[in-house]
């Protein structure tokens, strides 16, 4: 579909060949985007980048933030009481459990970003790794891969969670037990994203000359899998990687919604607080379902602002207008959602 | 592809090569699910152990043949599917397919009312944001949209819950009708599914006003999750097919722009949308089984919920077997539509 050009030679394509100490920076991931984004699109994206990044603060410094611990219901005072309205000792209130809310939802900050990391990192090795291998060699395999990836695609993410997250942990567990059961859940629906993106760019990029080139020169295998083709094409997995975060800060809250979070003695976890509170919300009580929620909203917010404007950046149909002359080196990126069509058409 | 002789029956074998499809489909994920939930030990352990003594234990596993061969029990499970035989509940001893036709009903009219609601919000609103491309609108309508898929459509319910059910009052806080509306149409005769039938054959006004209002907050809560959805499809396929030649031809020939959005382009672009709304039915029934469980709204996915707390894992299978094939065949049905409108599809 896309051809790959290398250079239009316009005013902006330029700088990019010149060497430099930053050079490398500039032509990182985010980093690129931001500097090709205008307007409106850079706005969304920035405001995409600050959020994400406050969220892993907030995730990395909990311990000193928060207040109280995640399950701590007394202090030297005495006990904090239950369903105690926000008050100066607790600025978001308490729990019906007597937990401090403000606090709850500061380390389940650290929850979220554990889980998503250990979720898009196991899904990409895994998905990238068997999407290689299969298109690269193609034959029955790759058809039945196809066939079970394409399967478990259409199949209802959050149910696919749970029947994993009743095999892995029994539903219930400690901290690091039930992130990681949470974790490889999400692990499982994702897999096949990464999968069919991957495979579907292997298979266009190993009937190029140079990968036939690599080939005839007797260049083994897994040499030419992971210099020549793999290198090729990764090229949308950031994307992939932010509306993923996203999508698994969202399944993890659903989980622990439908009560298969992780125990409230072991660690916070946001889903699993708002399921508590939906008692709380019939009769008014409205703190304890604030703030773990909105938590939620701003964290997949942030990461949904960021995917999407660099979505949108990567597909030449969707790029800001103005933006277009500064960038004609880069036509060739294609974006996720042209290759998930193109996968459909198949 | 080979070149076919009519249009008739190039259609008529693709819908027979896609339907063909959806065997292998179903087939997978049913076979992962079972895989999946023998790998946790026997269902019966998992909802009675602990409460029966060893004996007894082994005795109903034995009963109920789950400590024979996987292979037997994987093939019984593949041949009652096949008959419609998605097994019995553990805890309450019901058919799951039983379950399915007493509760499917409610599930379908809350996913049919947040549709209309997605639809008549997504649709106008998506094109609005392609004819005010990259300016304040637009900007606006998409951070909107994005707000909408970042909120967990329990937290909507929640917030709606407290501003309309506790703080105004409009509302009921949860349920599907008020008991003596219950009554009333428990009266009129055997129950449709859909409440809102029933009210209306019951004649009296009272209590279609009463079914409505139920249904007012859980349908804007899994309707406004889904209109976000719809309004960046609508928006980026729109935007696509302004840019395309026939387009610039038209527009060339003076044709406004507003005329361009709502007139030459709704078609073309409208096409992709109906596609990849159908891959979001798997969605909106995650979305179905969250709105059921906040609202007390009794669908399969409250149910579902229900038997998830008791670890009643029979009827936790039967049901998520039953709505990934829901998911495969609407999927089907929806690239037939879309093969129907568009001639391009059937190769």
């Amino acid at each position: 579909m896309s051809v790959p050009i290398s250079s239009v030679g316009t005013a902006g394509a330029a700088p990019e060949h010149l060497g430099g100490r930053w050079a490398w920076l500039r032509r990182a991931p985010v980093v690129r985007q931001v500097r090709q984004s205008v307007g409106l699109q850079r706005g969304m994206l920035l405001a995409g980048i600050g959020l994400t990044t406050a969220f892993v603060l907030l995730a990395a410094l909990a311990p000193l933030l928060a207040p109280y611990g995640p399950s701590q219901r007394s202090d030297a005072a005495g006990s904090f009481g239950t369903q105690q309205p926000p008050s100066a000792e607790h600025w978001f209130g308490t729990t019906v459990g007597g937990y401090d809310v403000l606090s709850r939802v500061i380390w389940g900050a650290q929850t979220a970003v554990l889980v998503v990391v250990v979720a898009v990192a196991a899904s990409l090795v895994i998905g990238v790794l068997l999407g290689l291998v299969s298109g690269y060699f193609g034959g029955w395999l790759d058809r039945v891969l196809v066939l079970v990836a394409d399967a478990i695609y259409a199949f209802p993410s959050l149910l696919l969670a749970i029947l994993l997250a009743i095999v892995i942990s029994g539903g219930q567990s400690s901290m690091w037990g039930g992130i990681l059961a949470a974790a490889l859940s999400i692990t499982v629906v994702f897999i096949p994203q990464y999968f069919r993106v991957v495979r579907s760019e292997v298979v266009r990029v190993k009937s190029e000359a140079f990968v036939d080139a690599a080939r005839v020169l007797g260049t083994p295998h897994r040499r030419i899998m992971t210099r020549h083709v793999l290198r090729n094409s990764v090229r949308t997995l950031p994307l992939i990687v932010t509306l993923n975060a996203s999508e698994a800060i969202l399944t993890l809250a659903g989980l622990g919604f439908l009560g298969f979070g992780i125990e409230p003695t072991a660690a916070a976890e946001w889903g699993y607080d708002l399921q508590r509170a939906v008692a709380d919300v019939t009769s008014g009580i409205w703190w304890t379902a604030m703030f773990p929620g909105l938590a939620i909203v701003i964290a997949a917010m942030g990461m949904t602002l960021m995917g999407e404007s660099l979505n949108d950046l990567a597909d030449p149909r969707l790029r800001s207008r103005t933006a277009s002359a500064e960038v004609a080196g880069d036509v060739a990126e294609t974006s996720v959602q042209a290759d998930t069509t193109k996968e459909d058409e198949r | 592809m080979a070149a076919t002789p009519t249009a008739g029956s190039a259609l008529g074998r693709y819908i027979l090569v896609r339907f063909l499809l959806i065997i292998p489909t179903v087939f997978i994920l049913v076979t992962t699910v079972f895989v999946l939930m023998r790998a946790t030990g026997d269902p019966i352990t998992a909802s009675q152990g602990g409460r029966l003594s060893a004996d007894e234990l082994q005795r109903r596993i034995t009963e109920a043949g789950y400590d024979r061969p996987v292979l037997v029990q994987y093939w019984e499970y593949l041949t009652g599917i096949v008959r419609g035989d998605f097994g019995t509940t553990i805890s309450d001893n019901q058919p799951v397919i039983e379950v399915l036709g007493l509760y499917g009903g409610a599930t379908l009219e809350l996913t049919a009312y947040a549709v209309a609601i997605a639809v008549v919000l997504g649709l106008p609103l998506g094109m609005l944001a392609a004819y005010f491309r990259d300016r304040w609108p637009d900007a606006g309508l998409r951070v909107l949209a994005i707000l909408a898929y970042a909120t967990p459509v329990f937290f909507a319910g929640l917030l709606l819950k407290l501003i309309f059910a506790v703080g105004l009052g409009w509302f009921p806080v949860a349920g599907r009708a008020s008991t003596a509306a219950q009554i009333e149409m428990r009266f009129a005769g055997e129950s449709s599914g859909f409440y809102l039938v029933d009210a209306i054959r019951t004649g009296q006004w009272w209590v279609v006003q009463d079914v409505l209002s139920h249904a007012v907050l859980p349908s804007v809560a899994l309707g406004l999750l889904t209109a976000g959805v719809f309004l960046r499809l609508v928006r980026t396929n729109m935007i696509a097919t302004l840019g395309t030649d026939y387009v610039d031809a038209a527009r060339s020939r003076g044709v406004r722009e507003r005329r361009l959005v709502t007139a030459h382009a709704t078609r073309p672009a409208l096409i992709p949308v109906i596609t990849v709304a159908g891959m979001q039915v798997a969605m909106l029934l995650v979305g179905a089984v969250l709105t059921e469980t906040t609202f007390e709204w009794r669908g399969l996915g409250f149910q579902l919920a229900q038997y998830l707390t008791v670890r009643d894992f029979v009827a936790v299978q039967g049901i998520v077997v039953l709505m990934a094939v829901i998911v495969a065949v609407t999927n089907f049905l929806v690239d037939v539509i879309a093969a129907l409108i568009d001639p391009r599809v059937r190769y």
